[in-house]
């Protein structure tokens, strides 16, 4: 259940989206593309529905593809630890203009499958990885994800496990990654 | 225990092998921007050539899956890929072979082969031997190379439909063409 000094995922990553730009928003499926979604639908964000554990890995093919756009992986630690090995493949290639954020309920750690992921980012050779725990923080990060000269980074917030209402992205691949590339100035083939 | 050699056995004819050069020249011709691999030994001349050019990015990966998704992305910000892996390795990427229908993005893998044609280790034949069928059910074309003179040709039709037809294609390296891996104790 909520505990005290957790804070709410969708003001998080309302924060964190709030001064986008450019950004390609990359949301790992459930909660964390919903929260993405509540934000408002946009034409770079990514919105996953399924490839459990793929969500880093989409965000750094289009950190290398396109270089000088900040490219933000949201997702939640369930999806992260199903992908773990990702934080050893992008702290291998250190791509400046990536940021992931996991929004960490614990509710693994209930179970006993809790990681440091911070820890474990830092390891991967993610220098700037960090744990985020005020919305004043996240105010000061979401700024820091623009800057693509200084990543990657990692941040790691803790969220309460509150389950909030679904909001519901399109499902629709192909359309999802048509609009990112229309977006980005790429036809189709 | 068995050790494995460095004989000229298992070596040579993959530094000496032209077709890889091929195969680099095909990827060049396409544009392939992305090479994301697992390290193998059937494919070390092709990485080594995707590693020095200046064109490509070459990266390693914990598993194999990373680099459906990470063609994927790549895909979505402009850019061409192909993912390098042993026969092993695609039982690894099965739920993320989905990818492939969902996005209809132009994927391309090429997959040395194991667990065939005089295979030593029992533990690669399984997954050898489901390859084609596992890529087969996830909706992946598959094409087989056997012999130095056709790859080129198969590689360059896949290629072909995979980058402009959006179709998904896997390419079969048989151990035949890049011989069987010799152990010794």
């Amino acid at each position: 259940m909520s505990k005290a000094n957790l804070l709410d995922r969708r003001s998080v990553v309302s924060s964190l989206l709030a001064e986008r730009k450019d950004a390609i928003v990359v949301g790992g499926l459930g909660a964390s593309t919903y929260d993405i979604a509540a934000c408002g639908d946009h034409d770079r964000n990514f919105y996953l529905w399924g490839a459990m554990g793929g969500a880093v890995m989409i965000g750094l093919g289009m950190a290398l593809a396109q270089p000088t756009l900040p490219v933000v992986v949201i997702t939640g630690d369930g999806e992260m630890l199903m992908g773990m090995g990702s934080l050893a493949t992008v702290g291998l290639q250190k791509p400046k203009n990536l940021t992931i954020v996991v929004l960490d309920n614990e509710v693994y750690g209930e179970t006993g499958a809790s990681a440091d992921l911070v820890g474990v980012a830092r390891a991967c050779g993610i220098a700037d990885s960090r744990a985020v725990a005020t919305m004043a923080e996240i105010e000061a990060y979401a700024q820091a994800t623009q800057d693509v000269a200084s990543g990657p980074r990692f941040a790691s917030i803790k969220i309460d496990s509150a389950n909030l209402e679904r909001v519901l992205s399109s499902r629709d691949g192909q359309y999802t990654v048509t609009r990112i590339r229309g977006a980005l100035g790429f036809g189709p083939i | 225990m068995h050790a494995r050699t460095e004989a000229a056995s298992e070596s040579s004819p993959e530094t000496t092998a032209s077709w890889p050069e091929e195969i680099f020249a095909i990827l060049q011709r396409f544009e392939v921007r992305q090479v994301p691999y697992v390290p193998d030994a059937g494919h070390s001349q092709l990485i080594e050539r995707v590693l020095g050019a200046p064109s490509m990015r070459a990266v390693p990966l914990t598993t194999e899956e990373e680099g459906v998704a990470m063609l994927a992305g790549a895909w979505a910000g402009g850019q061409r890929g192909v993912l390098l892996m042993q026969s092993s390795g695609v039982g690894n990427c099965v739920n993320m072979l989905s990818l492939t229908q969902i996005f209809r993005f132009p994927f391309l893998t090429l997959v040395t082969m194991r667990g065939e044609w005089g295979e030593f280790n029992p533990w690669q034949v399984p997954m050898g031997s489901s390859t084609a069928g596992v890529f087969e059910l996830s909706g992946i074309k598959v094409l087989r190379a056997s012999h130095p003179e056709e790859v080129r040709e198969v590689v360059e039709a896949a290629a072909g439909q995979a980058y402009n037809a959006c179709t998904p294609t896997a390419v079969l390296l048989s151990q035949r063409l890049i011989g069987a891996k010799v152990f010794t104790k």
